[in-house]
């Protein structure tokens, strides 16, 4: 697992087509720090839902938004560290299953680094470019830079300015959802694009859940953001994979599920009876 | 004419926030009270201004209020797309937003915003979502309006943490951290609106909604809050805007039956 950071070219990879539970024994690992992204589109949940099911331990979870699918991997206690920029259910409200881990370690305790969306998509900007850190001008005046000891500040050489520094993410793991990928391994994703090619980038090693596998991908414009396969460990094909959120396209963002996951999630019992009945097939 | 006993204290909040956009705004929204003013706003007096939503959607034009910044409406109806890096290093750092519109849990006399933790920080009574866009949001937009329920708890003498810089301790700290931008010049609530006064750059109430009285403002206040000399109550919204933002809701409602947008 070379990676530039590390003094050593890049190892290409080489897309395999596997199915989801193959792909993630292969390629997650207890331990492993792990980013699932998706900004509110695209979200990997399937892929998730199978972490959660194969038992994985001690992630570090990285993700700007831990949205539902986190909140279900957090309570699940898969993750001994969240690395976050916004931890609320969109629209909704809280994320209880996150704040009944930051507030009374339940199941396990939670080590939270904090950052603003802006940092953090700089902090994974700077994996994929192989740079050490990312530089913005960001946290003036903010308490988050006292309450996060990786949020530093560089100097600039050429104005003396002085800017807000973070680290660069490097995740052993990324993990993303797109609409499909051709034959070959190639991957298209279009709409909101969040942060994800910067995730794959920047990224150890590489996992894409994709709605189909197609001979082409078909009429695009010239400037589609298409990862090739070279970029890619593994694809799994997994239609609706990204529900409830969503794949532009293939279907919409199911916002009811959405609303009722601020019931579901409040207690522990019924979080866990819900995990049990939809992810590990237990009707009992 | 509506008059404004029609309109309810969170739809004056609402229409007096939509007030505060022009056509040529360039407007960086955020989800809840936001979203609605600033839709009402392209809807009624400012076709033309351009919404941002953090997802990277530029110019969306929705029909309904979205729920998330990143439903699929908010891209299918936009100018452009861009990814999360984009957005907040060219068209949010780079200068490009006029305004930024940011709720929050707190509010302070100074207008920063707390939207992390309700007690200490490593050990939370609340913990709260966090930052989100708000920090760069609240630097780097032209100027920020915050727009949020008015409540003893909400609307406090110092916030517990400071998520996102406003004024700071006052005066000139916005200068002094490098901050170019004019930072919060409104805070638009469901009873008034309030500005920093020209000298310490403290909140005082510049405007009261119709029908408010600056006491029951004093009462949900959590500091001894001042009213500005030129302090006037203003105008209830017009029947076209009201009927605008119920028609908008109805529409949102619809998407979604049973929740609030």
């Amino acid at each position: 697992m070379t990676a530039t950071d590390e003094g050593r070219a890049r190892r290409l990879r080489r897309a395999t087509v596997c199915s989801l539970e193959e792909g993630i024994r292969a390629l997650v690992r207890d331990g492993d720090s792990l980013a699932l992204e998706g900004f509110t589109h695209l979200i990997p949940f399937a892929a998730a839902h199978e972490i959660i099911r194969q038992g994985r331990r001690n992630l570090t979870l990285i993700r700007m938004t831990p949205d539902l699918v986190y909140d279900r991997m957090i309570g699940m206690g898969c993750a001994r560290r969240l690395v976050f920029s916004w931890g609320g259910n969109p629209g909704v409200g809280s994320l209880h299953r996150f704040r009944d881990a930051v507030e009374n370690a339940w199941p396990n305790p939670l080590d939270i680094v904090e950052h603003s969306h802006a940092a953090m998509a700089c902090a994974y900007d700077a994996g994929a470019a192989g740079l050490p850190f990312g530089m913005l001008k960001g946290y003036r005046g903010s308490d988050l830079a006292s309450a996060n000891a990786a949020i530093r500040s560089v100097t600039c050489p050429f104005t003396g300015e002085e800017l807000a520094a973070v680290p660069a993410l490097r995740p052993d793991v990324a993990v993303i959802h797109a609409q499909r990928a051709d034959r070959d391994g190639n991957v298209l994703m279009e709409g909101i694009v969040g942060v994800q090619k910067e995730a794959v980038l920047a990224a150890r090693r590489a996992l894409v859940t994709v709605e189909e596998i197609v001979d082409d991908l078909g009429p695009r414009s010239r400037n589609a953001t298409v990862l090739p396969a070279w970029v890619i460990d593994a694809i799994a094909v997994v239609p609706g994979g990204a529900r409830p959120s969503y794949a532009l396209g293939y279907y919409g963002r199911d916002n009811h599920a959405y609303v009722v996951w601020d019931e579901i999630s409040r207690d522990r019992a019924r979080f866990q009876a819900w995990i049990r009945e939809h992810l590990l097939g237990d009707c009992s | 004419m509506t008059a404004a006993r029609d309109a309810t204290p969170e739809e004056m909040m609402i229409a007096a926030s939509a007030a505060e956009l022009r056509d040529d705004d360039v407007c960086f929204v955020g989800i809840g009270a936001p979203s609605a003013a600033c839709n009402l706003a392209r809807l009624t007096h400012a076709p033309r201004i351009t919404l941002i939503y953090e997802s990277g959607t530029i110019g969306a034009r929705p029909a309904a209020l979205p729920l998330s910044i990143g439903d699929g409406e908010l891209c299918e109806t936009a100018l452009t797309t861009v990814s999360v890096p984009e957005m907040f290093r060219y068209w949010l750092q780079g200068g490009w937003i006029t305004v930024g519109f940011l709720g929050g849990a707190q509010v302070d006399q100074f207008a920063n915003l707390n939207t992390t933790v309700i007690g200490e920080y490593a050990t939370p009574r609340t913990r709260l979502p966090g930052g989100g866009g708000a920090p760069e949001i609240a630097a780097h937009c032209h100027r920020t309006l915050i727009v949020m329920k008015h409540d003893r708890r909400a609307l406090v003498r110092r916030v517990d943490f400071v998520t996102t810089f406003g004024h700071g301790a006052g005066g000139d700290h916005r200068k002094r951290l490098g901050l170019s931008t004019d930072g919060p010049t409104r805070v638009i609530t469901d009873l008034c609106v309030m500005e920093p006064e020209p000298e310490r750059g403290e909140l005082w109430v510049t405007e009261l909604h119709a029908g408010v009285a600056i006491a029951a403002v004093r009462q949900r206040t959590g500091w001894e809050v001042r009213a500005a000399p030129h302090m006037r109550e203003a105008s209830p919204p017009s029947a076209h805007v009201l009927d605008s933002l119920r028609q908008l809701r109805a529409r949102s409602g619809a998407a979604l039956p049973g929740v609030q947008l």
